[in-house]
């Protein structure tokens, strides 16, 4: 993918929920409110995810970043952080 | 103490032939190949067939070959309603060869291209070779010994021997074994070329003069192996019987066979002297017989080493003529076919055996699909299925069925 400078949220948003469905769960049970957990979502997942991250908008992230995140709009709020 | 008899309930297979053991067995025995364009490909193999979309995403092809494989072994053996036993109690032990080399190649791509930060988490559990035996586990729950067998051609036969011995001695109830492997990636299809293994016309034909090198092919068997008894209370299916097993070394090349046939032939006759069946009472063969000029000729020597005269009485016949060369899973597929062959009395053929090898003078069963003799139809008819490795290592199973 290559990168873009586009950072709007709801940009940031079908970014962030299209990754997370390549990795199992259907598109429309990822809201902001779903659990980690209720998606099956693991640590691998989220590595994969900040690394659709990093070749989107050509940034580096650090696993860290992710490891309190329980929630999708927790994992999406960590993005938008670190978004310039 | 006399040790624990083993049985097989349940078997599945997804080959160059089809998905499914039944489809495996018919086809081949009715002469049909499954080699296409110099390889044997799993084409009709969809893996979200059996699959979630998460388990693909997470899994090499060579765990997704192996999960198809145990769906249908499981469904014969009416394991998916419920485990038959605790689930401590039931084990996965599973050969292959190289394992998620494919992961490891396109990884290894990403690495060089798009440099560190690309490498997928995923990498290290989708490529190391214990990923399906561990993917199996998750899947169905089966919480008992659990671990990978690495020798080669010969992993799936030495991963169903250890997985009998386990049920013999008491340590599981029942077991899932078999091997997978998915070799048809740039990296192994070349280092074989490379190494002069695999065959320049494309074209499988063990034992014949004009065999030049295995065809190469993907794939998984899997036989559920449980303690003879417990199966019986509770009205399993019972294809077969694992009656012996036997392991040797040539400790002699990297590659080559010993030429004598040596390591071969003693790993049959401690098979047969663990199984408590004499060569005269053997009914089968089903051979390594990769189509390589040495293999073949080797093989031959040590069934004649071991079997003596009755060497020449046994209908020998390869699987790999008709699939290809599945590497790590050529023993488990072999020793589901053999098993399902043994069930319909038949030795089927090996197929392309047309110019005999003045040298080879076995009966490789060209012409067909043979009738297994067997005093009566009460007698049941038993079978070797040998396997050997690069390395050297020897793997052969005995079974019976009927």
């Amino acid at each position: 993918m290559s990168s873009t400078t586009d950072t709007r949220p709801e940009t940031v948003e079908n970014v962030l929920f299209d990754a997370l469905a390549a990795m199992g769960p259907e598109r429309s049970a990822i809201t902001r409110t779903a659990t980690l957990e209720e998606l099956d979502l693991d640590s691998l997942d989220m590595v994969e995810m900040a690394q659709v991250v990093e070749q989107a908008w050509n940034i580096e992230l650090d696993p860290q970043d992710f490891s309190e995140v329980t929630t999708v709009g927790e994992a999406l709020d960590a993005v938008l952080a670190r978004l310039p | 103490m006399r040790r624990r008899r083993v049985v097989v309930t349940g078997v599945g297979a997804v080959t160059p032939l089809g998905v499914g053991a039944q489809l495996l067995i018919d086809r081949w025995a009715a002469g049909e190949s499954g080699i296409e364009d110099g390889c044997g490909r799993c084409t009709a193999f969809d893996p979200h067939s059996t699959l979630s979309r998460k388990e693909v995403r997470r899994s090499d092809r060579y765990t997704q070959l192996a999960i198809g494989a145990t769906h249908e072994a499981m469904e014969q053996a009416g394991w998916l309603s419920g485990l038959p036993y605790e689930s401590h109690r039931i084990g996965c032990v599973l050969g292959t060869g190289i394992g998620g080399i494919g992961t490891i190649e396109v990884e290894h791509d990403t690495l060089r291209d798009e440099g560190e930060r690309a490498v997928s988490a995923l990498a290290v559990p989708m490529m190391m070779g214990n990923a399906a035996p561990g993917a199996i586990a998750m899947r169905y729950a089966i919480t008992g010994p659990n671990w990978a067998v690495v020798s080669a051609c010969a992993a799936g036969t030495h991963a169903i021997g250890t997985a009998a011995r386990l049920v013999q001695s008491g340590e599981v109830d029942a077991i899932v074994t078999g091997g997978a492997e998915a070799p048809l990636t740039t990296l192994a299809t070349v280092a074989f070329a490379r190494m002069g293994a695999t065959s320049r016309n494309g074209v499988s034909c063990p034992f014949d003069a004009r065999r030049d090198g295995f065809v190469i092919g993907e794939g998984a068997g899997i036989l559920l192996l449980e303690e003879a008894e417990a199966a019986a209370v509770r009205g399993a299916p019972v294809l077969a019987e694992v009656l012996g097993y036997g392991a040797t070394a040539d400790a002699y090349h990297l590659t080559a066979p010993e030429p004598g046939g040596l390591g071969m032939a003693a790993a049959l006759t401690r098979c047969l002297a663990d199984a408590g069946v004499l060569p005269a009472e053997l009914h089968y063969v089903n051979a390594h017989g990769t189509s390589t000029p040495l293999n073949d000729r080797v093989e031959t020597e040590a069934i004649k080493r071991a079997l003596g005269e009755h060497a020449r009485r046994v209908p020998v016949s390869s699987l790999k003529s008709a699939i290809g060369h599945l590497l790590g899973a050529g023993g488990a597929v072999e020793a589901v076919a053999t098993v399902l062959a043994l069930g319909k009395r038949v030795a089927p053929p090996t197929l392309n055996y047309e110019q005999p090898d003045p040298e080879l003078d076995l009966d490789y069963v060209p012409d067909g699909p043979r009738r297994l003799p067997g005093r009566d139809e009460a007698e049941r008819v038993v079978g070797v299925s040998n396997s050997f490795g690069f390395g050297g290592q020897n793997a052969v199973l005995c079974v019976a069925a009927g």
